[in-house]
């Protein structure tokens, strides 16, 4: 097989998962028996007390169609796919209105996707450096402890290692501001300053996590390798063990660590959202926790899509790297 | 039994002790008669720990000890439920697409793909919002069990694709046992011991999420769970206040029933392969 038609393939495969989950959260919020437009409503005459009924009927309406409630589900259906997907329209934001959603969102997603991938990226590589010396002297003491810490690390709920990172490091040491504020003014140093200020415990707490998991994994998969025949021929032939360890074990096992890669994004995502909203780091987490608590449901919505696209996309570029790495793929 | 503990790792062992710890807590010292730990003012408010309220009271005079039980209890009969629903399913699916193959197989794997890729936490975030603190534990339970079916149907797929070849399958079938026959009577006892370790890694996830919905304000607002009862103590500034006795319990709790649960998993995956002789 081709790489153009391997290419083709995935490419579908990416369109589809888009389609997929796309389709699956346009369905939910249809499918609960509560509505978003009467929940709102209530919320209106709690606030406002009693309405005249005309009055009523119009804001109902006008509220049907910014919550893309109007029409026929199919209608609905297609104006969500091509709005949605196509143009990232989602409506206006219904706790800061009229601003629409994907202008919000646009302004937020950076943080996120920085601080998610860079500290994804970061614990993969330092992870799997770690556990490869792990793996392949698996009989030293210092493996042993590496790999101990990283199995009582890694389990732990990422919001929890960022609360007892923050109750020690915020709370107790004050070292780091409780909650990270960004200076959008006062000029590009002062901007990069604070950005880091306010990164730096969410970063560290999503690379504790992250990398524990790639310390076990590789620690697991690279003492494989190491007792395989061709690795003691190479001894037999004299081959330094640093060369052995890179080019031979290392080689054959970072393989397996890139499609995991690809398959631990949606997870590591996850764990950025929980990580914003304890830390207060202004990312698409903190937007969803915001949009949660004053029922933005476009706003909720919205950044699920973008979420979902994201993911998907960062999830084909580590699959078109594979090939790369991997001389023996034949495409099928 | 005896052989079974002799031939255990470190880490099953390690692990079988810190969850059958944590499943006596919840499923036994749980049921000793007890005030609800639930209602406001039982007790006055911010003790310190004492023999009467071995983990002091919180600053709504709830017992701090007694409330962790109950969290205990929750988390695990919420992970339990998923994991259980999470397996049913995943075991079908997985077994289904391994060997129907073609079309079906695709489709069912392309599904399986986007549940495995996409975001889970962002989802759960939507439908637990649109029942907002209304839902009772089998309602949660469900929610969560969306999405803890399509990584064992993974794995339970290829498992099936790899047993389909094997002799033994052949020789079932060709000495004229249905498929349903087969797939229950030689394939379901392998999925089965595969599937333990998914079930556990589910009761894990399913924990880990409902706690992480619950500091979003999002798990049901009557439910003591580990994830309601740290983020209560935040609510109530237990970190300003220093009341460690209160914010610190569901914590310690949680990350060793995790680190426990972990080491159970990883020391039986080791003990099986080690029993399959590497």
């Amino acid at each position: 097989m081709k790489f153009t038609k391997y290419l083709g393939l995935r490419l579908l495969t990416w369109a589809l998962t888009i389609w997929i989950g796309v389709t699956f959260i346009f369905f939910i919020p249809r499918l609960f028996p509560s509505d978003p437009v009467e929940t709102m409503i209530g919320q209106i005459q709690s606030r406002s007390g009693q309405m005249d009924p005309l009055e009523m009927e119009m804001l109902r309406r006008s509220l049907r169609v910014q919550f893309g409630l109007d029409g026929s589900l199919w209608e609905q259906y297609l104006s969500f796919l091509w709005k949605g997907l196509l143009r990232f329209e989602f409506g206006p934001s219904l706790m800061s209105f009229p601003t629409p959603v994907g202008e919000i969102i646009r302004t937020y997603l950076p943080y996120t996707l920085v601080l998610t991938l860079t500290s994804t990226l970061l614990a993969w590589i330092i992870g799997n450096f770690i556990g490869l010396q792990a793996g392949f002297r698996k009989h030293k003491r210092s493996s042993k402890i590496m790999e101990g810490i990283a199995i009582c690390i890694y389990p732990i709920p990422y919001f929890i290692v960022a609360l007892v990172l923050q109750i020690v490091f915020a709370f107790i040491l004050g070292w780091f501001p409780l909650q990270a504020t960004i200076f959008t003014f006062g000029g590009t140093a002062a901007f990069i300053r604070s950005l880091i200020r306010a990164s730096l415990l969410p970063a560290i707490s999503l690379l504790l996590v992250g990398t524990g998991w790639w310390i076990i994994s590789m620690k697991s998969l690279s003492s494989t390798v190491a007792e395989e025949d061709f690795v003691l021929f190479a001894r037999y032939r004299g081959i330094p063990e640093g060369k052995i360890g890179r080019s031979y074990v290392m080689r054959n096992s970072i393989i397996t660590q890139v499609t995991a890669l690809a398959m631990s994004l949606g997870g590591a995502f996850n764990g950025s959202i929980m990580t914003e909203i304890i830390f207060g780091y202004p990312g698409v987490g903190s937007l969803i926790q915001k949009a949660v608590l004053q029922s933005d449901y476009n706003m909720i919505l919205g950044c699920i899509t973008i979420s979902i696209v994201a993911i998907a996309t960062a999830t084909l570029i580590v699959d078109l790297i594979y090939p790369l790495i991997d001389p023996r793929i034949r495409y099928n | 039994m005896k052989r079974f503990w002799k031939n255990a790792n470190f880490r099953l062992k390690a692990g079988i002790i810190m969850t059958a710890f944590f499943l006596f807590l919840g499923f036994v010292v749980y049921y000793f008669p007890h005030v609800d730990p639930f209602t406001y003012n039982t007790y006055r408010g911010k003790l310190p720990p004492s023999l009467e309220h071995p983990l002091g009271t919180t600053s709504m005079g709830q017992d701090v000890f007694w409330l962790l039980m109950e969290a205990i209890h929750n988390s695990l009969l919420i992970g339990l439920i998923v994991a259980t629903i999470g397996t049913v399913v995943g075991v079908f699916v997985g077994l289904v697409a391994g060997f129907s193959g073609g079309v079906l197989d695709r489709v069912l794997m392309v599904v399986t793909d986007t549940f495995v890729v996409v975001p889970s936490l962002p989802i759960l975030v939507l439908m637990t919002s649109l029942m907002k603190g209304s839902t009772t534990i089998i309602v949660m339970a469900l929610v969560l069990g969306v999405f803890a079916w399509a990584w064992p149907s993974r794995q339970i797929r290829s498992l099936a694709l790899s047993l389909k070849e094997r002799d033994f399958i052949h020789t079932a079938w060709f000495s004229g046992e249905g498929t349903m026959q087969v797939v229950v009577t030689e394939i379901l006892p392998y999925a089965l011991t595969w599937s333990l370790s998914n079930f556990m890694n589910a009761t894990l996830a399913a924990i880990a999420s409902e706690s992480s919905l619950a500091v979003l304000g999002l798990s049901p607002a009557n439910l003591i769970s580990l994830g309601n009862m740290i983020q209560w103590a935040r609510e109530r500034n237990a970190i300003f206040t220093r009341q460690w006795f209160w914010i610190g319990p569901p914590i310690v709790a949680t990350v060793l029933l995790f680190i426990g649960l972990f080491l159970l998993i990883t020391g039986y995956n080791d003990y099986l392969s080690m029993k399959r002789g590497r």
